[in-house]
């Protein structure tokens, strides 16, 4: 019964291991999830590609930028500005694993907005910058 | 016919045994060919990876004692000027990570645990030799970035015969 018990899970297991799709979401959805939050915040009037590519490559404190890391062209192969440590390119349009996750999604921008700004970036600015980085084409 | 498949085993086994000693007698001539410390030793893990390989190089457990890296783990709100935290699941795997494979070497256990490689007796040790204009080349740009001269870093190999200093 022991063993029937252990390679029934064993089948479910594999299952689920086929039925998952590679990646938890897409980055379409990760933008709808970010304009979901957005649309909670007074005055929201949608999204824009232009304001993200703008803040984007604006440096803020610490005279750092999204860019800074991640180079002004988001297909490209970026670079961490203390370490040197190679960041693979942002836009979904060259690197399809980004904006699949929105864990790991909404760690990063913690983490990075942090760096740049002392303070968490808000949905607007997410949103912006997401919709900016599905704009530009390999 | 069982003879015959008796012969071939033995040859077998003859030559998996010549192999096994002239790899050892290669190894030990490596070993005694100078210092290699930092022959390949792989450990790894894939939270440890993702997390702390994201930013700078995934510096190996090895590099520091188990005290440095409770140390580290439990104020990464404040990681050399990043707040680099992480869920408590897996801060928790890779602290225990960190733990089970960290350097035991004595000397490296401080009254206040060393929060940075660099600074280890070791690490001071092993880079001795290395120019001051060799760390302040842009090729290099930080002592962190170990792949700037261990050229197989990431597999975790630091042997010296692997080092290749850019100019």
């Amino acid at each position: 019964m022991r063993r029937i018990n252990f390679v029934i899970g064993l089948m479910v297991a594999a299952a689920g291991l086929i039925a998952n799709p590679a990646f938890a979401e897409t980055p379409v959805e990760v933008l709808a999830t970010i304009k979901a939050e957005a649309s909670g915040t007074p005055g929201f009037m949608g999204f824009s590609a232009d304001r993200g590519e703008k803040f984007f490559k604006t440096k803020q404190k610490h005279n750092l930028s999204c860019s800074s890391c991640h180079t002004d062209n988001p297909t490209a192969q970026g670079k961490h500005s203390e370490t040197d440590k190679i960041i693979k390119p942002l836009a979904p349009a060259a690197n399809e694993e980004r904006f699949t996750d929105l864990k790991k999604v909404a760690k990063w921008f913690k983490r990075n907005c942090n760096d740049v700004l002392d303070r968490e970036c808000t949905p607007q600015e997410k949103g912006d910058v997401l919709s900016y980085l599905l704009t530009v084409k390999k | 016919m069982f003879k015959i498949k008796n012969t071939t085993l033995r040859f077998v086994v003859v030559m998996l045994a010549m192999c096994a000693t002239m790899s050892a007698v290669t190894v030990s001539d490596a070993w005694a060919d100078g210092d290699h410390e930092g022959q390949k030793r792989t450990v790894s893990n894939a939270k440890w990876k993702d997390e702390c390989g994201a930013c700078h190089f995934a510096f190996p457990p090895r590099f520091l004692p188990a005290e440095s890296w409770r140390a580290i783990m439990s104020g990464l709100d404040k990681h050399f000027g990043s707040n680099a935290t992480m869920d408590e699941a897996t801060a928790k795997e890779i602290t225990g990570f960190l733990e089970k494979n960290a350097s035991t070497k004595k000397q490296e256990v401080q009254a206040k645990p060393l929060l940075r490689i660099t600074e280890t007796r070791w690490f001071k040790s092993e880079h001795r030799k290395v120019a001051e204009r060799d760390w302040k080349n842009p090729k290099v740009k930080s002592p962190a970035n170990c792949g700037a001269c261990h050229t197989q870093a990431d597999s975790g190999d630091f042997d010296e015969d692997n080092v290749k200093i850019p100019k």
